[in-house]
């Protein structure tokens, strides 16, 4: 019984070592059949790109991270205000949102021909160029990374007492002083962690650079491997950009494992303890003006896609055969890939608690469970599918297997976050009933409909519709393997995107944002609830 | 009712944790309570795994009635355990608590249903079949797995201080319950407990544990006679001094 949680278990890691495993013998072969070409590849240009995706994540943390410090501080010295839980609940959204999505809003407000153009335009005296290139990734990474920052900070600073609290206005510290002795400790603490994840995040970020980067002057690695792909049909130059990202990928991590990175970010929201530090005058409006700043930056993009989707010729879309098909490969496929993702980490952590209860734990086995399943991240959907793309290549039509590659890619990098969801209940279920089933020979079948089910639904409810939505947005694999047959709506997006037609692209958007968010929503319902 | 009883005997079992060695030999009685009392992280419930199944020997014996058990899981033993909590699922109300004793998969018959409604009369819980278990005070939990041990009828009862949660008063009231079963229907029963009271009460045996072996063990009056074994009045002296304080304090004022 515990050999068959323990069989599941290498059983998925099998499947995650296989999907990894074949893309890198794709690697491999192209590499090998043309050596030379591949070394020839590397030129300037390989540099020049390597050089401005460090660049650019370095630049993005920056200005994620460090506003982030302010405005979390900001939300922890006013622990209740109005609109606080608001700013909390809008803050979670950019997670929520696909970056396609997210992308557009983006270039609705400070494209050229964006809401703000006209504003920006006067403010630069002449005509505004838009958002393209290194500005328009800085803006986008921000966009995203900043709130994700601000709410990792403030769990930080949640984690101070309020006993400490207690004694500092008891001492009467002011802004200045408590900062120095209460807050900065925590937040320099948490600081490797969270720029870690904002780097980590950046430089393997593809869509929004796709969208947003407009040209080889601002191109990332990610960027050009789907472009030597796709466009210039270069394998030889793909192999070298793939083994340049795996290697700056695997460096990024080595050294974020050593400052303690978390490597999976969280999408659950927590809500601070009230406690009574008191804010003067002055330091109260420094913080309204910036909460203000970052409320409007957050929000600004969120309302452009929605004020845009709705002035999309919305019935048409709806009536239009592509979309409607579009939609229904998206749900069918995000679906499939949430319950492959659900099923491999149910496994992972059933074998890894299988093993931790056996009396050999610690084995290797046992943290390939753990933290090596999580390295699934490390190789981006986009080197995955370019190495699946160069072996299909020699034997079959690569756009057949469009739909498999889809499933199964996002699948895995679903599952780290799933494993967060299940992990916790399934541990604590395990705790209270392993013996207690043993002692009454309650096994098999009936053990998972009479126990584990009604106990695991909903964290794994959680996870499957948080799979789901991270699926349904992503436009990695499918920009690869995507062609007229098999659209998804961010395939589609892009695709309306590339051939002008706006308006439609903001339709578009508008409707599969709304799809991730309720599918967020349901995700943050089930995991609030927490089973007993 | 227990055409055979059932004594149990642990033979030269040998396990070894990390930090740890434990060796275990010792017979316990049949149809008797026997205490088993020593020291926190003696192996007292390392010594309740073996007999139940839950944790296999690296050598030696496990018999139950004569027969070696030694292979066989939990489930396929003549054995039933009361943990000192999670003794229920949280999502399945008290009589599906119960029924489960009855079958594991919860496939019950008439007759099965009536076992289960008369091992809630006997433990008092009638009228709270459809509780949830959060619904219950600590005692009535008890009360809902003594309920099961009822209905799954194996011959041999071990409880692991199962009554540690529960005010002085009410582990009275529950050792009483314990001791008016095991006389009933014969049980062979082995208690783990902290509570010398609890041991001089119900238990005519004692098993004293202390690093991992079986230190001591014989009829109880032996143990709390003024030669009784050293280590134990060492132990019970401590444990005397300290239980003894509730007890104090129920006095009527």
């Amino acid at each position: 019984m515990a050999d068959r949680r323990v069989l599941a278990g290498i059983a998925a890691l099998a499947c995650l070592g296989l999907l990894i495993g074949g893309a890198f013998l794709g690697l491999v072969l192209e590499g090998a059949g043309d050596w030379s070409g591949a070394l020839a590849a590397s030129d300037a240009y390989l540099l020049r790109v390597s050089l401005f995706t460090l660049w650019q994540a370095a630049l993005s943390t920056l200005l994620s991270v460090a506003p982030a410090m302010l405005v979390a501080r900001a939300l922890s010295r006013h622990p209740s205000f109005l609109g606080r839980a608001l700013i909390l609940r809008l803050f979670a959204l950019p997670l929520a949102l696909p970056a396609i999505v997210a992308a557009l809003g983006l270039l609705e407000l400070f494209g050229r021909a964006g809401y703000l153009a006209g504003v920006l335009g006067w403010l630069a005296g002449g005509d505004w160029p838009g958002i393209y290139g290194l500005s328009g990734i800085l803006v986008a990474h921000v966009f995203f990374n900043l709130p994700l920052a601000t709410r990792l900070f403030l769990e930080a600073l949640d984690t101070v007492s309020a006993d400490q609290w207690r004694l500092a206005s008891q001492l009467g510290m002011r802004a200045a002083p408590s900062f120095r002795f209460i807050e900065w400790p925590v937040l320099r603490a948490s600081l490797p962690g969270v720029a870690g994840l904002v780097f980590m995040l950046c430089i393997t970020s593809f869509t929004l650079v796709l969208m947003l980067g407009g040209g080889p002057r601002a191109t990332t690695l990610e960027v050009a491997i789907y472009q030597s792909l796709r466009f210039d049909f270069d394998p030889a130059r793909a192999v070298m950009l793939t083994v340049l990202q795996i290697g700056l990928t695997v460096a990024a991590v080595y050294a974020l494992s050593r400052l303690g990175a978390n490597m999976t970010g969280d999408a659950n929201l927590s809500v601070a303890s009230p406690r009574p530090p008191a804010a003067g005058p002055g330091e109260t409006a420094f913080n309204a003006i910036l909460l203000g700043a970052a409320l409007l930056f957050v929000a600004g993009p969120l309302a452009a896609t929605v004020a845009s989707g709705l002035q999309a010729d919305l019935a048409r879309l709806a009536s239009e055969a592509t979309v409607r098909k579009a939609t229904a490969t998206s749900l069918v496929l995000a679906l499939a890939a949430s319950v492959l993702a659900v099923a491999l980490a149910w496994s992972l952590v059933a074998a890894r608690r299988a093993l931790a209860a056996s009396r050999r734990s610690g084995s290797l086995l046992e943290r390939a469970m753990d933290t090596g399943a999580g390295f699934v991240l490390v190789v981006p959907p986009i080197v995955i599918g370019a190495g699946w793309f160069m072996l299909v290549r020699r034997y079959a039509d690569v756009f057949a297997i469009a739909p498999a590659m889809v499933v199964t890619v996002n699948a895995a990098m679903a599952m780290p976050f799933a494993v967060r969801a299940i992990r916790p209940a399934y541990d604590a279920a395990a705790d209270r009933h392993d013996r207690l089933c043993a002692a009454l020979g309650i096994t098999g079948w009936t053990r998972l409909t009479l126990i584990d089910w009604p106990v695991l639904k909903r964290a794994l409810a959680t996870a499957g519709a948080f799979a789901m939505a991270l699926s349904l947005g992503d436009l990695g694999v499918v920009a690869l393997f995507g062609s007229d047959s098999v659209q998804t709506l961010p395939y589609l997006l892009l695709a309306r995107m590339g051939s002008y037609r706006t308006a439609d692209a903001a339709g578009v958007a508008l409707l599969l944002g709304l799809l991730c968010l309720a599918l967020m929503m349901v995700a943050d319902r089930f995991g609030r609830g927490t089973v007993r | 009712m227990n055409e055979t009883l059932s004594g149990i005997a642990l033979e030269d079992v040998r396990f070894r944790y990390p930090d740890m060695e434990m060796h275990f030999d010792i017979a316990i009685p049949p149809n008797a309570i026997t205490a088993v009392m020593g020291p926190s992280g003696s192996g007292k419930s390392t010594l309740l795994d073996f007999i139940a199944g839950f944790r296999a020997p690296e050598s030696g014996r496990v018999l139950i009635g004569g027969a070696d058990v030694t292979g066989l899981p939990p489930d396929r033993r003549p054995v039933s355990m009361v943990f000192q909590e999670n003794n229920l699922f949280a999502h399945l109300d008290v009589a599906k608590n119960v029924g489960l004793g009855r079958s594991p998969s919860l496939k019950l018959s008439a007759a099965d249903h009536e076992a289960v409604a008369d091992a809630l009369r006997r433990t008092g819980l009638t009228g709270k079949e459809r509780r949830l278990p959060r619904e219950l005070s600590g005692g009535e939990r008890q009360r809902v797995a003594i309920a099961r041990v009822l209905v799954r009828n194996r011959p041999v009862l071990l409880m692991d201080e199962p009554f540690a949660a529960l005010g002085p008063a009410l582990r009275e009231d529950m050792m009483e319950l314990i001791a008016t079963l095991q006389a009933e229907r014969e049980l062979t029963v082995v208690l783990v407990t902290h509570h010398p009271e609890d041991a001089r009460r119900v238990a005519s045996h004692i098993a004293f544990v202390e690093n991992g072996t079986v230190a001591a063990s014989g009829p109880a009056a032996d143990f709390f006679a003024p030669d009784g074994p050293e280590a134990f009045r060492r132990y019970v002296g401590e444990a005397v001094s300290a239980g003894d304080l509730p007890r104090f304090a129920r006095k009527p004022t």
